[in-house]
C-alpha cells in the first residue's frame, strides 16, 4: 500500500510525460488524476490506521548507498508526521490535478503539465516519507526541479523563465547550508538516517567545532544550517524573494506548490528534526524570530500589492512565517496544525484566484476587478471562506490554528515568546486587512475593467469549482474536527516523531488573549468594507502623506533591490569581466583562436615555400643533398 | 713548370661542377641554360672519374665515363624532346613563366 502511494504519480508522470503525444490529453489527464486520488485514498487509509491503531511501518524499496559504514536506503518510513503530510500532499494534489483539467483546457501542453504535477507529487512523497537526510535531500531538490519547471510552464513568457531561474537559484543558496548541515551531521555522527542521528544527538551535546573562525555549538550549528536550508524552500525573510516571482507560473501550481506542500517542507523539516532542534535553546529563537519577522514583514507588503497572486502569496510566505515562530517557541504539533489547514484554505484562495482570473480573462490586477460578486456568486463565496478561514473567523479551521499558534508563545513564558505573540496579534489584524482588501477590491464597489465588458463576465466550469468546493469544506472543518487530535492537551497522537524536551504547557491563556484576536478578526471586516469600498478618499489622503512608507511597502521593503545592489549587479559585472576579459581576451585569444591564427600564418609561410619555380626546388635538393653529405662525410 | 697533377684536375672539376651548378640557380631566362648545366656538372664528374682512374691505374673508371657519356646523351634528347614539346604547348621556355607547380 505504501508502495502504491509514493510509487502511483511517479508512474503517472512517466506515462503521460514520455507517451503524452500518443495518448493524448484527455487520456493524461485522467490517469494522472486518477492515480493521485488513488494515492491520496490510500493516504487518508494509513492516516486512519496510524491515528486508531498506532500503526507505523518502515518500508524498504532498496538499498541506496552501501560504501563502507555508509548505509542509506530508499525507503518509505511511516510515522504520524508523515502521514498527516502524505494525506496533505496527495489530498490538495489530486484536488490540483482535477482542476487544472479545467484551467488548463486551453493550453497546447497539457500532458506535459500533468506529467509535471504528477512528478512533483512523487518528489513531496519522497521527502515526508525519508527516514534518512540524503533521501530527505533527494525529495527536496526534487521538489525544487518541479518547482523550477512549472513556474516555468509557459517557457516563451520571458517573465516566467526569469522568476523560474529565481526560484531555483535563491533555493540554491539555501540548499547549500543544507548539504553543509548534512555533510555535518555524517562528519559527526558517521550516519544520516533519523533514528540513529536523533539517539545520539544527546551524547554531543558539548561538542564546539570552529567554523568560519568562529566557535559553535556542533548542535546549534547544525540546526542553524538546516534550518538555512529551510528558510529558502519555505520563502523566509532574506531568502523570500522568489516566492512572489514564482506567481508567474499557472495558478495550480501556486496553490500545490507554492501554498499548500513545497514551500511547507522547510517548516517540516524543523519538525521532523526537533529531537535535534531541541537541544538548541539558540537555534530555536533563531528560528522563531526569523518566523515573526517573516509573518510581518510579509503582510505588510501585501497590504499594498495589486496583483491579486501576489497577495496571496505574500500571505503565505507570512503564514509560513506563523508556522516557523510556532515550532521556534517548541509548539511544533501546533506548526504542523497550522500547517495541514493553512494547505487547505490557502490552496482554496488560490484556486478562487485561478476561478477570478479565468472569469476575467487573464486579468490579475485587483485594481482592473470589482462590482463582480452577483456575477460570479460561487467564486465569491469560495473566497470568502478561505479568507474567513485565513484571518481566522471563529470557527473556522484558521481560528483554531493560528491562534493556538498565539497561545503557545504567549504560554512559553519567555522574551521571545511575548514578543512572537504580540507580533502575531499585529499580524493578524494585517492579515484580516489585507485579505478584506483583496476580497473588496475584488467582487465590490466599481466595475473597472476596460477590456471586458461586465456582461462577458462568466462564472468558472464546474471543473473547476467542484474541487474549490472541496477544499472550501476542508478549510471550514479542518480545524474543528482535527483540532483536539493533533492539539489537544493529551494527545497521544505525535508519537515518538516529534520530541518535546519540556512538556507542553497545559495553563490556559488568560481570556483577553482569547478574546482579542478574533475580536480584531471582527472588527477589520466593516473597517476595511469602509476604507476599501464606501470611502476611499480616507485611505488615498493616508497614502499621500505617507508617501515614503507607501513606496517602502510597495517596493517589498526594497528586498529586490538592495539584492540586485549588491549581489546581481557586482556578479553581473564579474561575470562581464570574466566573459569579455578572461575568455574572449585571453582563453579564446591564445587558446583555439590563437592557434588557428598560428596554424594559419605557418601555413601561408609554407604555401610561399611552393614557388612551382624550377630551380628553387633544384636548389633545396641540392642543399638538403649537401647537408646529407656532410654529415655522412663528418661522422 | 708546374706538374700537373690530381689536384689540378680535381680543381678544375671543381670549377665546373660549381659553375653547372650556379647556371641553374642565376639563369632567369630559359630551359635550354639549364640542360646545358646539367651538362656541365655530368662533365665535372667525369673529369673526376677519368683522373682518378689514371692516378690509381684503374680502367674502371674510364668505362664508367663512357656510360655516363651515353646517359648524357640520352638524357640530352630526352630533355630537348621535352622542351619542344613546352614550347608547342606554352609559346614560351622562359623559366619565370614556368611555375604550375606553385602551391
Amino acid at each position: 500500500m505504501e508502495y502504491a502511494i509514493v510509487l502511483l504519480p511517479l508512474l503517472g508522470s512517466i506515462v503521460s510525460g514520455f507517451f503524452g503525444k500518443k495518448l493524448g490529453a484527455k487520456v493524461c489527464q485522467i490517469l494522472t488524476s486518477s492515480f493521485v486520488s488513488i494515492s491520496a485514498i490510500l493516504s487518508l487509509f494509513i492516516f486512519y490506521k496510524v491515528f486508531v491503531q498506532d500503526y507505523s511501518s518502515n518500508k524498504l524499496i532498496f538499498n541506496w548507498i552501501s560504501s563502507g559504514d555508509f548505509h542509506v536506503n530508499w525507503s518509505i518510513q511511516i510515522d504520524p508526521l508523515t502521514s498527516v503530510m502524505l494525506v496533505i500532499v496527495s489530498l490538495i494534489s489530486s484536488i490540483i490535478h482535477f482542476y487544472s483539467i479545467g484551467y488548463m483546457s486551453h493550453d497546447p501542453h497539457k500532458p506535459r503539465f500533468m506529467s509535471y504535477l504528477s512528478l512533483f507529487t512523487f518528489a513531496m512523497f519522497t521527502l515526508v516519507s525519508a527516514d534518512n537526510f540524503l533521501q530527505l535531500y533527494f525529495g527536496w531538490e526534487g521538489v525544487g526541479l518541479c518547482s523550477y519547471l512549472l513556474i516555468g510552464f509557459w517557457f516563451k513568457k520571458p517573465s516566467a523563465n526569469a522568476a523560474a531561474i529565481k526560484a531555483f537559484i535563491v533555493n540554491r543558496v539555501g540548499d547549500f547550508g543544507f548539504a553543509i548541515g548534512i555533510f555535518l551531521i555524517f562528519f559527526f555522527y558517521g550516519t544520516v538516517n533519523y533514528n540513529e542521528v536523533f539517539q545520539q544527538t544527546p551524547l554531543l551535546l558539548q561538542k564546539e567545532i570552529i567554523f568560519l573562525g568562529i566557535e559553535f555549538n556542533l548542535i546549534t550549528l547544525i540546526c542553524l544550517l538546516l534550518f538555512f536550508g529551510a528558510m529558502g524552500k519555505s520563502a523566509q525573510i532574506l531568502l523570500h524573494t522568489w516566492l512572489p516571482d514564482a506567481m508567474e507560473g499557472p495558478t495550480p501550481v501556486s496553490a500545490l506548490i507554492h501554498a499548500a506542500t513545497m514551500v511547507t517542507a522547510g517548516v517540516f523539516l524543523v519538525v521532523r528534526c526537533s529531537p535535534i532542534f531541541e537541544y538548541s535553546q539558540t537555534a530555536l529563537n533563531v528560528v522563531a524570530i526569523v518566523g515573526m519577522i517573516t509573518a510581518f514583514f510579509a503582510a505588510s507588503v501585501a497590504l499594498v500589492q495589486n496583483d491579486i497572486k501576489k497577495i496571496v502569496a505574500y500571505s503565505t510566505c507570512s503564514q509560513l512565517g506563523y508556522m516557523f515562530f510556532a515550532a521556534g517557541v517548541g509548539a511544533y504539533h501546533v506548526a504542523i496544525f497550522h500547517l495541514f489547514t493553512h494547505a487547505f484554505f490557502k490552496a482554496l484562495l488560490f484556486l478562487g484566484s485561478g476561478c477570478v482570473i479565468h472569469s476575467f480573462n487573464e486579468e490579475q490586477d485587483i485594481r482592473s476587478m470589482g462590482g463582480v460578486w452577483k456575477k460570479i456568486p460561487y467564486t465569491y463565496a469560495l473566497m470568502i471562506i478561505g479568507t474567513l478561514a485565513l484571518t481566522g473567523f471563529p470557527f473556522l479551521s484558521g481560528y483554531y490554528s493560528k491562534d493556538a499558534i498565539i497561545e503557545f508563545a504567549y504560554l512559553k513564558g519567555n522574551t521571545v515568546g511575548y514578543y512572537a505573540a504580540s507580533v502575531g496579534i499585529f499580524t493578524a489584524l494585517l492579515t484580516a486587512m489585507y485579505s478584506w482588501r483583496l476580497i473588496f477590491k475584488t467582487f465590490h464597489g466599481k466595475y473597472n475593467n476596460k477590456k471586458n465588458n461586465l456582461n462577458s463576465i462568466q462564472e468558472s466550469p464546474l471543473i473547476m469549482l467542484i474541487p474549490s468546493c472541496l477544499l472550501a469544506i476542508g478549510a471550514i472543518i479542518t480545524g474543528i474536527l482535527f483540532k483536539e487530535m493533533f492539539i489537544g492537551f493529551d494527545t497521544q497522537f505525535w508519537n515518538n516523531s516529534i520530541l518535546f524536551l519540556q512538556t507542553i504547557q497545559h495553563d490556559h491563556p488568560p481570556t483577553w488573549l482569547l478574546v482579542l484576536t478574533p475580536l480584531i478578526v471582527i472588527v477589520t471586516i466593516p473597517t476595511a468594507y469602509y476604507l476599501f469600498v464606501k470611502n476611499e478618499r480616507i485611505l488615498k489622503n493616508f497614502v499621500l502623506k505617507n508617501q515614503l512608507l507607501y513606496n517602502f511597502l510597495i517596493n517589498k521593503w526594497y528586498f529586490d533591490d538592495l539584492y540586485n545592489f549588491i549581489f546581481v549587479e557586482p556578479i553581473k559585472k564579474i561575470g562581464l569581466f570574466f566573459w569579455r576579459r578572461g575568455d574572449i581576451n585571453t582563453i579564446d585569444r591564445y587558446g583555439p583562436d590563437g592557434l588557428s591564427r598560428l596554424v594559419k600564418i605557418i601555413s601561408d609561410k609554407a604555401v610561399n615555400f611552393q614557388s612551382g619555380y624550377l630551380y628553387h626546388y633544384a636548389f633545396v635538393m641540392l642543399i638538403g643533398f649537401s647537408i646529407l653529405l656532410t654529415y655522412l662525410i663528418l661522422y | 713548370m708546374i706538374e700537373i697533377g690530381l689536384g689540378h684536375y680535381l680543381t678544375l672539376a671543381a670549377i665546373i661542377f660549381t659553375i653547372g651548378i650556379i647556371g641553374i640557380f642565376l639563369n632567369r631566362k630559359n630551359v635550354i641554360i639549364i640542360l646545358m648545366s646539367i651538362e656541365l656538372i655530368l662533365l665535372a664528374a667525369n673529369i673526376n672519374l677519368v683522373s682518378f682512374s689514371i692516378y690509381l691505374q684503374n680502367i674502371v673508371g674510364q668505362v664508367f665515363t663512357m656510360f655516363i657519356l651515353t646517359v648524357a646523351a640520352a638524357e640530352a634528347a630526352v630533355g630537348l624532346a621535352i622542351i619542344v614539346i613546352y614550347y608547342k604547348n606554352k609559346g614560351s621556355i622562359d623559366v619565370e613563366h614556368i611555375d604550375s607547380l606553385k602551391g
